[in-house]
C-alpha cells in the first residue's frame, strides 16, 4: 500500500530542518557558494528563489492535472524560467546595485535543482495548500542555510554584519573566508555541525 | 482518400496543447513586465553610466556631460557622451559599445581623450562571463590595463606580461573574454574615429548638435 502525501504541515516543517533542501539535501549548492560572502546578496538571493520556488510550486499545482507525464518537465522548465526573468527585471528595476552585484546567479536560479524538484516530488502531485506550505518551508529552509553560512563568512572575513562592524578593530579578518575556497571550508564545517547534532539527537532518543 | 496527417496533426495537439498555452501566457507576462520595467531599467543604466564619466575621463563632471546623436558606424543617428571639465571645456568622449563574449553579449563603455588618441578608460556596463574566470573583467584591475593606450594602435592579448604598446594581459583562464573586450574596443575605436573626427570639424565651424540628458 503506498504511503500516504504528508501534509501541509508536514510538508511546511520538513523545508526548514528534516530535508533542509542545502544542509540535508545538498541542493542549490551555486548560489550557496558563491553569493554568500555578505548577508545582503544572499538574503537577497534567497527572497528570489522564494519568489520562485513559491509561484512555480503554486501554479504547477493549480494544473497539475492537465499536465502530460512526458512533457511536465518541459512545462516546470518554462514556468520556472518566466518566474526567474521576472524577478530578475525587478530586480534590476528596483534594487539596480544588488541585481549588478549578484550578476548572473540570479538568471542561473533557473537550473537550481531545489525549484524543480518540488515540482517533481510536491506541487505536481499534492494540492495548492500543500503545495504553498512546501515551497514557503523550503524557502525558509534555504534562506536559513544562506543567511548561516553568510553569517560565518562575513563576521569572519570583513568584520561586519550587515554591513555593520561587529569585530573589534584589533580582530584581523580572514580574507579568505569571502573568497571562494572559504564558501567551501564554511559549507563543510556547517554540513558537519548539522549532521554531528542530528546524530546526536538520534542517540539520546 | 484521407490525409495520413490529420490524426497524427490532432494527436499532437491533444498532447501538446498545454505547453502551447502556457507558452502564449508567459511569454504575454513577460512581455507586460518588460514594457513596465524597462524604463526604470533604463533609467537606472543611465545613472550608472554617468556615474563612471568622471573615472571614465578625467576631469570629466556630470553636469557638463552632454549626449550627442552621431551618424553612427550603422549609418543610422547613434548616442555617445561628450564629455566636459567643470569650467565647461570639452575633454572627452565615452562610446558605448558592445559585442559577443564566451557566454552572452558584452557592453562597455570607453573613455576617450579630446583628441581621440588615448584610452582614457574602460567600465563593463553588462556582462554574463563565466563567474570566477571570465567574469573578472569587471575588475578595475584588469580594466586599468587599458588606460593609456594608444587609440592608433591595434590592442592584441598575451598571456605573459605585456612588451608592445598594443597588448593587454590575458586574464587567467578567460583569455577568450579578455579578446572580447579588446575586439570590442577595437572595433568601437575604428567605427567611431572618423564620425567623431568629423564631429569635431562640425563644431569648429558651429554646427553640433547635443541632446539634454534627462
Amino acid at each position: 500500500m503506498a504511503a500516504a502525501s504528508p501534509t501541509a504541515l508536514e510538508r511546511f516543517l520538513n523545508g526548514i530542518i528534516p530535508e533542509n533542501p542545502v544542509y540535508r539535501q545538498l541542493l542549490g549548492m551555486c548560489p550557496v557558494l558563491a553569493v554568500t560572502g555578505a548577508m545582503k546578496p544572499a538574503l537577497t538571493m534567497a527572497a528570489a528563489t522564494a519568489f520562485v520556488l513559491i509561484c512555480a510550486n503554486l501554479l504547477i499545482s493549480l494544473i497539475r492535472g492537465l499536465l502530460k507525464p512526458h512533457l511536465r518537465i518541459l512545462v516546470f522548465t518554462m514556468t520556472i524560467a518566466t518566474f526567474v526573468t521576472i524577478a530578475d527585471r525587478f530586480l534590476a528595476a528596483f534594487l539596480y546595485d544588488m541585481s549588478k552585484e549578484l550578476g548572473p546567479y540570479v538568471p542561473l536560479i533557473i537550473a537550481n535543482c531545489l525549484i524543480i524538484s518540488r515540482c517533481e516530488i510536491c506541487s505536481s502531485k499534492q494540492s495548492v495548500g500543500v503545495a504553498l506550505a512546501d515551497g514557503v518551508g523550503m524557502s525558509l529552509g534555504f534562506a536559513l542555510a544562506l543567511a548561516s553560512i553568510a553569517t560565518v563568512r562575513e563576521i569572519l572575513g570583513s568584520g561586519t554584519w550587515f554591513g555593520l562592524t561587529v569585530l573589534p578593530s584589533f580582530w584581523p579578518t580572514w580574507g579568505i573566508m569571502v573568497l571562494p575556497p572559504g564558501a567551501f571550508l564554511v559549507l563543510g564545517l556547517l554540513l558537519g555541525l548539522v549532521e554531528w547534532i542530528g546524530h546526536r539527537r538520534a542517540t539520546s532518543t | 482518400m484521407m490525409d495520413p496527417e490529420t490524426p497524427k496533426n490532432r494527436n499532437y495537439l491533444q498532447q501538446a496543447w498545454l505547453v502551447l498555452l502556457l507558452g502564449f501566457l508567459y511569454g504575454g507576462a513577460l512581455a507586460g513586465v518588460h514594457t513596465s520595467l524597462a524604463p526604470r531599467i533604463a533609467e537606472n543604466r543611465l545613472q550608472e553610466t554617468l556615474n563612471v564619466i568622471p573615472d571614465l575621463v578625467p576631469g570629466a563632471v556630470i553636469q557638463q556631460t552632454e549626449l550627442i546623436s552621431l551618424a553612427g558606424p550603422g549609418g543610422g543617428l547613434e548616442r555617445i557622451y561628450r564629455t566636459a571639465d567643470a569650467a565647461g571645456q570639452h575633454n572627452g568622449w565615452v562610446l558605448v559599445a558592445a559585442g559577443q563574449g564566451f557566454a552572452d553579449r558584452i557592453e562597455l563603455l570607453i573613455g576617450m581623450d579630446r583628441q581621440f588618441t588615448t584610452i582614457t578608460g574602460v567600465y563593463v556596463l553588462d556582462q554574463k562571463e563565466t563567474p570566477g574566470l571570465g567574469d573578472y573583467i569587471r575588475d578595475a584591475e584588469f580594466l586599468d590595463r587599458f588606460r593609456g593606450k594608444s587609440a592608433d594602435i591595434l590592442l592584441s592579448v598575451v598571456k605573459m606580461s605585456p612588451s608592445l604598446p598594443g597588448e593587454i594581459q590575458a586574464l587567467t583562464g578567460a583569455t577568450v573574454s579578455t579578446w572580447a573586450v579588446c575586439d570590442i574596443v577595437n572595433q568601437a575605436i575604428d567605427q567611431w574615429r572618423d564620425p567623431i573626427l568629423d564631429q569635431q570639424a562640425s563644431t569648429a565651424s558651429g554646427t553640433s548638435s547635443a541632446d539634454e540628458i534627462p
